[in-house]
């Protein structure tokens, strides 16, 4: 596959203090559907309106199929913007949004109709063709802007936070009407959200972005099981972060003090002994272990919280050591044979070697 | 339940409280216009009750009444010119308060709201004297510049808020179509202004249209309207002036069907 869109070290500081953008360098493939992930004020909004064209970076350089089109202004980019609030045109009737991108192009009535048409069509609606946008609801009118910008045939499609405005039932089924959409018309798309299961679900990789840099990007199931570092663990799915230190290291697993125990580990990273980690463990993959059971690795310690969330339990453990550490159940579960954990019970959890994620250095909340 | 609802009574009585207060001041507003129109078709000179009898004398009156006329030709021809003038000017300034940021951009839209807050007479002694000293011969056409300097901050306060609540993303919507700054100002953004622009010029013209102070100082030989009517009052209310009055009442009341129909939303 080709490069579609090339970013070069592109910086947007807004005054020598107010740095919106750092130094990014990423490469899209054509056909992607890559997602910038982050919290509000990462800078994934400035970097995508940076390639829409409605700002300029103040260094680096934006290629488009090859083209320099750093400097460009947005109608003379051959990409297309979903805006976060739609902004479909007030005036005009949704046949007349749609037709709006192909005045440019020069087309004959014929044409624009059949392709104002199939655009229409592709999101199902094309018997709003004379409603105006005032009448359609908030899903509808996301699928009209996406319609709108589809017509056009760009090379690359953005998406600002397209699902945000949506209540949460209708949000996760246009997740997959948005991955299917992505799949029927094979244009690259880049979306910016800061929902992480939208963007684990919804995409081919992931670029999780912090404070204008990119944190880690990889393909979602990479960002879950193997986390560069301590923000992305947190930031995609739980992680709970206890200190430790390496006692041991031989090849490929290494043995860390931590939570009060030995534990064994397989680091992505190299360590050397002594050195000081964190160790992040996931609440989904720590296990409540009844009488008896063994794990690669136990902790031992008393229950502080038990938090009910419908499909199970958090539970909330204080190790030896001090340290706290989260665990997950279902519900119903044979632990034991009291009916539910209780908060200042002793508990013993397992947790596999290749399930614990280790870092360097320390964790400042 | 717990909870007093009020009784049924003291319910009736509050409404009929409210509905009293609304009825007075809708008669406190509008009694004296219809003692007005009433009064231009009595068939008597002296303004008293009873009216006495129906006639049209004063219309015919006022249609020989050439000063008159040329008067209120003269209103037209000033609110009129005062309007465009006003929005010619007026719409541009509030697309450039909205659109650019410039050091002493408070300090300008300060200034070009001032005009409101300044009394008439201000505007007129100031422009008069500017007039003066340019050597300016004072006519209609001064007091259609005064009138458009006075009237420019109807026009931008009002365009400029609509802009301000338009959300930026719509013309950015039309950029990203591949329409130019041009293209997209005359598809998307004037569409979307179109009526604050018709009401702050309807709004303009009215009030240029019973402009008195400014027009004192800046007229010539001509009259305009207003002006005619405050000069005969010196001898008293004449049913003539009453029936002007009627006529102006009339065209108003046209205006004002006419802005809401042009302000209309469209709607199916």
């Amino acid at each position: 596959m080709a490069a579609i869109i090339e970013l070069e070290n592109i910086s947007k500081h807004y005054s020598p203090t107010i740095i919106g953008v750092d130094d990014v360098s990423l490469t899209v493939e054509d056909g992607e559907f890559v997602t910038l992930l982050g919290p509000s004020g990462c800078g994934k909004s400035t970097l995508l309106r940076m390639i829409g064209g409605f700002e300029e970076p103040t260094a680096g350089a934006i290629r488009l199929a090859d083209k320099d089109v750093t400097f460009d202004p947005p109608y003379k980019r051959e990409v297309n913007m979903v805006f976060q609030d739609y902004a479909l045109f007030p005036h005009m009737t949704i046949g007349e949004n749609v037709a709006y991108g192909l005045k440019t192009f020069k087309l004959d009535k014929d044409t624009v109709r059949t392709r104002v048409k199939d655009a229409l069509m592709l999101v199902g609606l094309y018997d709003k063709l004379n409603q105006r946008p005032q009448q359609l609801s908030g899903g509808q009118r996301q699928r009209i802007a996406l319609a709108r910008a589809i017509v056009r045939r760009p090379k690359v499609l953005l998406l600002d936070e397209p699902l945000s405005a949506l209540d949460a039932k209708l949000r996760e089924q246009m997740q997959i009407e948005l991955k299917h959409l992505h799949e029927k018309v094979g244009i690259t798309f880049i979306m910016v959200t800061h929902d992480q299961t939208e963007a684990l679900v919804m995409s081919d990789r992931v670029v999780v972005m912090d404070k204008g840099k990119i944190a880690q990007e990889g393909r979602p199931q990479d960002l879950y099981d193997h986390p560069a570092n301590p923000y992305v663990a947190n930031f995609i799915g739980t992680t709970s972060f206890l200190p430790g230190k390496v006692r041991a290291l031989s090849g490929e697993v290494a043995t860390i003090a931590a939570g009060g125990t030995q534990i064994t580990a397989h680091p992505d990273v190299t360590l050397s002994e002594g050195a000081t980690v964190t160790v992040g463990v996931r609440p989904e993959k720590v296990k409540l272990l009844a009488e008896g059971e063994t794990a690669d690795n136990v902790f031992e310690g008393t229950i502080s919280e038990v938090i009910y969330y419908g499909l199970g339990l958090r539970i909330s453990v204080t190790l030896a050591d001090g340290s706290k550490i989260d665990a997950d159940t279902l519900l119903p579960d044979k632990l034991s044979h009291s009916t539910l954990p209780q908060s200042g019970a002793p508990v013993r959890l397992g947790v596999a070697a290749h399930n614990v994620f280790v870092f360097e250095g320390t964790v400042t909340p | 339940m717990a909870q007093k609802t009020p009784g049924l009574l003291s319910r009736f009585g509050a409404d009929t409280a409210f509905m009293s207060f609304v009825a007075i001041l809708m008669a406190f507003l509008y009694i004296p216009i219809w003692v007005l129109i009433a009064f231009s078709f009595n068939d008597s000179r002296s303004l008293t009750w009873p009216l006495s009898g129906f006639t049209l004398d004063w219309y015919r009156k006022l249609w020989s009444n050439s000063d008159l006329i040329a008067a209120i030709g003269n209103s037209f021809y000033v609110a009129t010119l005062a309007t465009v003038v006003t929005l010619a000017v007026g719409v541009p300034a509030a697309m450039v308060l909205h659109k650019f940021d410039f050091p002493g951009k408070s300090v300008f839209r300060r200034l070009i709201l001032l005009p409101i807050t300044l009394p008439g007479i201000v505007t007129g002694i100031s422009m008069l004297n500017m007039f003066k000293l340019m050597g300016f011969p004072l006519s209609l056409e001064t007091v259609i510049l005064g009138h458009a300097t006075a009237l420019l901050g109807v026009v931008v306060t009002q365009v400029y808020a609509r802009l301000q609540r338009l959300p930026p993303s719509l013309e950015e919507a039309a950029f990203d179509l591949g329409a130019s700054p041009w293209r997209s100002f005359i598809d998307i953004t004037l569409p979307n202004i179109r009526s604050a622009i018709i009401g702050a010029g309807l709004l303009s013209f009215v009030l240029s249209f019973d402009e008195i102070p400014v027009t004192f100082f800046l007229t010539g030989r001509d009259n305009t309207l207003p002006m005619y009517i405050y000069s005969t009052m010196r001898r008293g209310v004449t049913p003539e002036i009453n029936a002007v009055g009627t006529i102006i009442v009339l065209l108003s009341l046209i205006l004002i069907v006419v802005a809401v129909i042009a302000t209309r939303e469209r709607k199916k």
